[in-house]
């Protein structure tokens, strides 16, 4: 079957919604726009789906692994017989799985969308903004090559900063949406020098070619990456560390977290769909493409997992004591993505070792669907309520019976409460973990109860805690003509809701593994009390502290103190950002460059100019406009030119 | 009648380019600076005839360019006069001093 005959249109049928609605939809489709997007989308999450089944039952096997087959390729760049840039389609494996939660996140979150943003004025651009930002992480999944993936990296982040930016009359959108590209820029400029580094020595862009290149043990390229170092670190590290660092930024773990949460301020979908489900996984992504690199380099893989841990506990933490509702659902989006990271990190090339890498994917397969789930369910209750903060809500459990049914699957999804799909995949992560590294996995295990802890404060402060919802105290029954939101806004709760109880159930290890083959994953009941029991543990606290509301929060927050203080603060990173660019960089490199730009440089051309003007007032009275005096000049020059040639010029 | 020799036509005629030159360069008046030209160019004229006359009185080519001489001057004097006149329309005045719209 050849896929080149479809595959391109499955990106460019989202590229085509974002140029008719960017271009026309303000003034001919204000209201039918999402009816457009969302249209032109369903075709496309089709023939995703329709790939998936072709590649991964029908053709996409050879023998008893899944081969990598480019499905289009054209050079676009041809700088010299051998330095071309070329556009591309591969499908493996983990892009085709990309291909399929891509669509389909889009797809649930478009048709929220319809009843999400009903009404607003610039409704047709936000569909066009979601239309780009699909079409560019569509993309980034399937690039071929370095240089490509690069370009819808930026895409993506281009279309994440216009989409939290949406609400730009908001002063604190505006930062938000600056904070965050300004911060994944910073990260991206690391992951161009990787690009670089490692293009220079696998000569190539090509993902398979440079793979190639640098793996194989005897050839040139390898042996030249491994002996060039700077300050003491072999250049394949470098390079590594330094895509990772791209990737790091864009998936928003620690240093480089401090984007995510401020990135809260956009519309809940687009928080749903950028910041839970798709974009923020690209880093996970990127280290996957590139796993046979990472896996050769034992260096760069501990830096993946050493992120990975830290950012997890670390966001964990946090979550536990923020109270914005889509605040908590950030750190626990950072938190998660850590598990992958780290996940990688453990991981082995091929194999039974190649678990990590399996259980990796397998989280961010599932995570992509309860994620948004919640993310969903929590901007119905938004919706419903029009705030954020925990203490404005409580007892919505009535008002909502199919928010609060579906954000309680996706609670138990993410505590790892089986059978719901997170149940399986964190499973596989902690035996990766388990078989790697006792450290990697305590963390691991303390994260997961943290988890289940924090999942179940937020939906009980949602949901109960109150005996009367907030809509009867404050008397707003106004609030309540819409009950809980259009169809089309509880449609994708119950579809994502059916994917979070379904989708663990997938032989995961059948279809993604680090060499293709399949990889057994078995389950073992011994291994999975440990985390059940923990996981479950936390819910139970949560709901002894949370279920109802008492004093046990106040006076366990008061016990904690000082902790309890630096995680709500978040750690203070922010500040420790504040101080670096403000007091350091400022004023260490700021300033100089401020002042050597204004004296010297400015000083250059302005005294160029200066001097010219000068001279040239110096000499205007020559040209006097009066006639004697040019006849003067006139009867001197040819004096003095007589006295040159008759008594001077001798031969 | 002894010949009055080259050196004393030589004389006259820097006389007359002097006098011209001088009154080019103190007169504001444009036609008389065109008349100070006038003296300049015939003073040369002189020149041409008398060396024709004294050095070459075989040849006649000094002669044929005092004629040509004559003639441009003629044409140029139509010129200027023409740009006088216009001068005067639209600056009410032929002095050199008025027309400074040229100044740098």
């Amino acid at each position: 079957m050849n896929y080149s005959s479809y595959i391109a249109l499955i990106p460019l049928l989202p590229m085509a919604a974002f140029v008719l609605l960017g271009l026309f939809g303000r003034k001919y489709f204000n209201k039918s726009a999402g009816i457009i997007g969302t249209g032109l989308l369903l075709i496309s999450t089709v023939l995703s789906i329709y790939t998936a089944y072709q590649y991964f039952f029908v053709d996409g096997k050879v023998g008893d692994t899944y081969q990598t087959i480019t499905a289009l390729k054209f050079t676009w760049l041809s700088f010299s017989d051998t330095v071309s840039i070329d556009m591309g389609i591969i499908l493996d494996p983990i892009s085709v799985m990309m291909l399929v939660v891509v669509t389909f996140v889009s797809l649930m979150v478009h048709i929220f969308s319809l009843g999400y943003m009903k009404g607003e004025e610039r409704f047709a651009t936000y569909y066009a903004f979601l239309g780009l930002f699909t079409f560019s992480m569509l993309g980034l999944v399937v690039s071929s090559n370095l240089f490509q993936i690069y370009m819808f990296w930026e895409l993506v982040g281009a279309s994440s900063y216009l989409l939290i930016g949406y609400y730009y009359q908001k002063p604190s959108a505006v930062a938000a949406s600056k904070k965050a590209f300004i911060v994944t820029r910073f990260a991206d400029l690391g992951f161009l020098i990787g690009i670089l580094i490692l293009a220079f020595y696998g000569e190539s862009l090509d993902f398979n070619t440079i793979i190639q290149n640098l793996t194989a043990q005897q050839s040139s390229q390898f042996v030249a990456i491994t002996s060039a170092s700077f300050i003491g670190v072999s250049a394949i590290t470098w390079g590594l560390t330094m895509v990772f660092m791209g990737g790091a930024g864009k998936s928003a773990m620690f240093p480089f977290h401090i984007w995510l949460p401020d990135a809260m301020e956009g519309p809940t979908p687009v928080s749903a769909l950028i910041h839970a489900a798709t974009m923020v996984v690209a880093g996970v992504y990127l280290v996957a493409r590139l796993f046979p690199l990472f896996a050769i380099n034992e260096t760069a893989l501990s830096i993946v997992r050493i992120v990975g841990v830290v950012s997890a506990l670390f966001a964990a933490i946090i979550a536990c004591t923020q109270t914005d509702i889509k605040r908590v659902l950030a750190y626990s989006t950072m938190s998660q993505i850590g598990y992958m990271m780290f996940a990688l990190g453990v991981s082995g090339n091929g194999g039974e070792d190649g678990l990590g890498y399996t259980a990796s994917m397998f989280h961010l397969f599932t995570h992509a669907f309860f994620k948004s789930l919640l993310f969903l369910g929590a901007g119905a209750v938004i919706h419903l309520v029009h705030s954020n903060d925990m203490k404005d809500m409580g007892g919505l459990r009535k008002y909502m019976p199919i928010t609060h049914a579906t954000f309680l699957i996706a609670c138990l999804a993410i505590a790892g409460v089986p059978p719901f799909a997170g149940f399986f995949s964190k499973e596989e992560i902690l035996l990766a973990a388990y078989n790697s590294s006792m450290i990697v996995y305590a963390i691991a295990l303390l994260t997961s109860g943290l988890t289940a802890f924090y999942m179940f404060r937020l939906y009980f402060s949602i949901f109960w805690n109150k005996a009367s919802s907030p809509l009867e105290r404050t008397g707003g029954e106004a609030h309540n003509d819409h009950g809980e939101g259009t169809f089309s806004m509880k449609l994708p709760l119950i579809f994502l809701a059916v994917c979070t109880i379904g989708v663990g159930f997938i032989p995961f290890g059948h279809f993604v593994s680090t060499d293709g083959k399949v990889l057994e994953t078995p389950f073992h009941l011994m291994f999975s009390i440990a985390p059940v029991a923990i996981g479950l543990a936390g819910i139970g606290i949560a709901m002894y502290l949370f279920l109802y509301e008492n004093e046990c929060p106040e006076k366990y927050s008061k016990k904690l103190g000082g902790f309890y203080r630096a995680a709500h603060r978040k750690f203070y990173i922010d500040e420790v950002y504040l101080f670096i660019t403000k007091k350091v960089v400022f004023n260490l490199i700021g300033r100089p460059a401020v002042w050597i730009d204004r004296n010297i440089v400015d000083g250059l051309m302005n005294g160029i100019a200066a001097t010219t003007a000068k001279v040239s007032g110096l000499i205007k009275g020559i040209q006097s406009g009066k006639i004697q005096n040019y006849t003067l000049y006139f009867f001197a020059g040819i004096g003095s030119l007589l006295i040159v040639f008759i008594y001077l010029w001798k031969q | 009648m002894s010949e009055v020799p080259l050196s004393h036509i030589l004389f006259v005629s820097t006389a007359l380019f002097f006098t011209g030159m001088y009154g080019l360069f103190t007169r504001r008046n444009l036609i008389t600076m065109l008349m100070s030209i006038e003296l300049m160019l015939n003073s040369v004229n002189i020149n041409f005839v008398a060396f024709n006359k004294y050095l070459y009185p075989e040849k006649l080519d000094g002669i044929f360019f005092t004629i040509f001489i004559i003639t441009i001057a003629a044409a140029e004097a139509a010129v200027a006069i023409a740009i006088i006149i216009n001068l005067y329309r639209s600056h009410h005045s032929i002095d050199v001093e008025d027309a400074t719209e040229m100044k740098y």
